[in-house]
């Protein structure tokens, strides 16, 4: 097998597995190429296999099988100090005696820099995350968001190609976390490194990342931009995890191309594309955003099929409002619409037709 | 108003106001800290009476015992209450003034007196401390002053025995002659008065107490070392390990806790002494000679090694429930940032143990400081300790002063070593689990 290498995969995951006990593999056949200069995130469910690649990656954990590399070289037998990679901790792990500046200095120290170097390269890095006047402090007496980007410059300051993140904001209050993705975010334009982010939240994922791996049960369900992730969904697992989402079980009444037309448990038709299906007669899950759902008639494409609804719930949540409807038996489905001057009001018990692009609705493997 | 216009002036007065000195007052006017005080009066009342028998217990059977004792180290009046006329012609006479006749018939009258009464002994008792060999001149000479002399009263106590006319004796019931005196603080740190009253110290063979305080430190000090290197893998291990083996190695660990100390120190002679089964093996292995067996035990070794082995758990504990909150992502962060593990444990690990090194260090200290038992059970006599000494003058000699002055200052010693831990690392760090 040829060895790709260079600026499509600065890191690549190649064939890993990891097993704990020997029963059991946590991550089942990674394969995963990581460009440079990329914002990665791998976002799953806890206990999905993200946190042992990221560990794997920098080399807390052994890979039980494969290889991983970094910029072309096999780094499974290379220790974590010899790796290069800076590293963001959930709870930052600032070590708690020392100094932010002793903190920073403790990088460059164990590799040799001189003095004067280091007072640069320290000044520069706490003046990046705007904390010059705070060297002197210890971590204890700074607020979660402050030692959040100490251990930021602290896995900078080195100059590393690679930084890992390992769910650095989810100590912090809501503002705060929003706050520091677009700091993390700017910064990592800004200097033109490689990050690999591990999250478990979406939104987090989705706002900052150049692409998304959805993990879940060792394997990587969908790796795609965030755009893409969130409207053409590849599987169920992705399309329930990312975002809301409506799942209307069915099977495939007539499949032409990609387009596939869905006989729902109640005999309804609707249109929907055909994603991860091979055949008529096939069980399928047609997933539908609650934002692309329509209930004015003059929106709906003039051709496609429409759905009678129950109106069962609004609920009004600013700028949009939430309308739980029964559809095709199911009391759980979800529509949100905007809250505009003039919007029709919905009441609990209104009878009406929804119904949505054919793109919209996506036909994917049954859960 | 101007108080109205200060932002800071209207928030008070919304909650109350302020009175003439211009302190914070209550809605109804009471000044805020009084009613703090009154407010919080009943909640302290019953905490005060949930510790007060604690408290009781603690003064009448603590600190009450430990005042004594601090109060016997300065006080005896073995002398000065049974010998009352010699006793003011001291205090009447400066030092150096030659003992005239009067001096004499004090003695003499309180020699019968004391004789009388039967406290003779007590008077030579607390002379021989001062003076050794003395006791029996009292005794001897009480006998055969029983029913009285005649003057000349210097010439008759000299035909009783010529030692009375020493001037070094007179010195030395003059030093008795006060109940409050140093003289056993003195002779705690191998130090006397001489006859003209300045502080020296004793005759070199006489010398045993400082020899005795320095092979205590230093003896204490190389167990705390040996706690230290052979607890801190165990503490290591026990906050690493999986729950399961770490509650196995724990149970390890506080086995001497639940053995008789008498049992684990005669396991340790079982094991040392010259046909024990040290030896054996290391003569079976044929490592040393039949006829060249170890001495390890009744010495310093056999002290060393069974009171490391006793005061083990000290060390352990407080380590260990350190250790067991140290995250180990400093580990990983420090070795993401490019520090070898050696490095890691020395700058990172290493510096976050200290609370509870110290902690366990303090604590094995001050207890080997004061051990008794193990090294008078294995120490022979080059491992004995100052605690031995002050056993020995509180059952053998019977000199309780002295035996209070050698605690006193190995209390101070302690108290000393506080604070010294206090000024360096901060008693605040210190972390006992």
């Amino acid at each position: 097998m040829t060895v790709p290498s260079g600026n499509d995969s600065f890191v690549m995951f190649d064939h890993v597995q990891k097993s704990y006990d020997g029963q059991t593999l946590v991550v089942k056949d990674l394969n995963l190429a990581i460009a440079k200069g990329e914002f990665l995130t791998m976002l799953g469910p806890s206990g999905s296999g993200k946190t042992t690649c990221l560990m794997m990656l920098a080399g807390f954990e052994t890979a039980t099988h494969g290889e991983i590399r970094l910029d072309g070289r096999n780094i499974n037998d290379v220790p974590p100090h010899k790796r290069g990679i800076g590293m963001v901790f959930q709870n930052y792990a600032l070590f708690p005696h020392m100094t932010v500046g002793e903190n920073l200095s403790f990088p460059l120290e164990v590799r040799g820099m001189g003095k004067s170097e280091r007072e640069d390269r320290i000044t520069r890095a706490l003046d990046m995350v705007q904390m010059g006047k705070f060297r002197n402090r210890r971590p204890a007496q700074l607020s979660g968001g402050q030692q959040q980007r100490i251990a930021l410059a602290r896995a900078l300051v080195f100059d590393p190609k690679l930084v890992l993140m390992d769910e650095p904001l989810g100590a912090l209050d809501k503002q705060l976390r929003e706050h520091m993705q677009f700091e993390i975010k700017a910064l990592h334009e800004r200097l033109g490194i490689t990050v690999v982010y591990v999250t478990h939240d979406q939104g987090e994922a989705l706002t900052m990342s150049d692409r998304i791996a959805v993990f879940n049960d060792g394997r990587i369900q969908q790796l795609a931009p965030p755009a893409a992730l969130y409207e053409r969904p590849e599987n169920s697992f992705v399309a329930g995890f990312i975002g809301e989402n409506n799942a209307l079980r069915g099977t495939i009444e007539k499949l032409e191309g990609d387009k596939a037309l869905v006989r729902l448990a109640n005999g309804e038709l609707i249109d929907a594309s055909a994603v991860n299906i091979r055949e008529v007669g096939q069980p399928t899950t047609v997933s539908i955003r609650p934002e692309r759902v329509e209930f004015k008639p003059d929106l709906m494409p003039a051709d496609a099929h429409t759905l009678e609804a129950e109106v069962l719930d609004v609920i009004y949540m600013g700028d949009i409002l939430r309308a739980v409807l029964r559809v095709a038996d199911d009391d759980e489905f979800v529509m949100k619409y905007r809250n505009t001057l003039g919007q029709t009001k919905l009441t609990p018990g209104q009878k009406l037709r929804i119904g949505w692009h054919p793109l919209d609705a996506r036909a994917l493997d049954p859960v | 108003m101007v108080k109205a216009l200060d932002p800071h002036a209207a928030i008070v007065t919304e909650a109350g106001g302020l009175d003439q000195g211009g302190s914070l007052t209550t809605a109804d006017g009471e000044p805020l800290a009084r009613a703090l005080v009154r407010s919080s009066r009943r909640a302290r009342r019953r905490a005060l009476l949930l510790v007060l028998p604690l408290l009781l217990f603690i003064v009448v059977t603590f600190i009450n015992p430990i005042g004594q004792m601090l109060h016997r180290s300065v006080f005896n009046d073995g002398f000065s209450a049974n010998m009352p006329e010699l006793t003011v012609w001291f205090k009447e006479h400066p030092r150096g003034t030659q003992p005239d006749e009067a001096a004499w018939q004090a003695l003499a009258n309180d020699l019968q007196a004391a004789a009388q009464v039967r406290t003779i002994g007590v008077v030579g008792t607390r002379m021989n401390y001062e003076m050794a060999g003395t006791r029996s001149l009292f005794t001897s000479a009480g006998r055969k002053v029983r029913d009285g002399l005649q003057p000349p009263y210097r010439e008759a106590m000299l035909e009783i025995d010529s030692k009375w006319g020493d001037p070094a004796l007179w010195s030395a019931m003059r030093n008795v002659s006060s109940a409050y005196t140093t003289s056993f603080y003195l002779a705690a740190l191998d130090l006397k008065r001489d006859e003209n009253g300045d502080i020296v110290r004793v005759a070199p063979e006489q010398r045993v107490y400082v020899m005795l305080f320095i092979r205590t430190f230093v003896l204490s000090a190389i167990i705390t070392a040996m706690t230290f290197l052979l607890g801190f893998p165990i503490a290591h291990l026990l906050a690493t390990l999986p729950l399961r083996k770490s509650n196995l190695l724990m149970i390890l660990v506080l086995l001497p806790f639940w053995t008789s100390l008498l049992v684990r120190t005669s396991a340790w002679i079982v094991l040392l002494q010259q046909q024990g089964v040290i030896n054996d093996i290391l003569v079976w292995l044929g490592l040393i000679g039949n006829g060249q067996r170890l001495q390890m035990i009744y010495n310093q070794t056999g002290t060393i090694v069974a009171m490391t082995h006793v005061l083990l758990p000290f060390m352990v504990l407080p380590l260990y429930s350190v250790m067991r909150t140290i995250n180990p992502s400093y580990a990983r962060a420090a070795r993401s940032l490019g520090a070898t593990s050696w490095t890691t444990f020395r700058r990172i690990y290493f510096p976050l143990t200290l609370p509870g090194l110290g902690a366990g260090a303090l604590l094995v200290f001050i207890l080997s400081v004061g051990y008794y038992i193990t090294p008078a059970l294995v120490g022979g006599s080059s491992g004995q300790l100052i605690s031995n000494m002050i056993a020995m003058h509180m059952t053998q000699s019977l000199n309780w002063s002295m035996a209070a002055a050698l605690s006193a200052l190995l209390l101070a010693a302690v108290l000393i070593l506080y604070w010294v831990y206090d000024r360096l690392v901060g008693i605040d760090n210190l972390k006992l689990g």
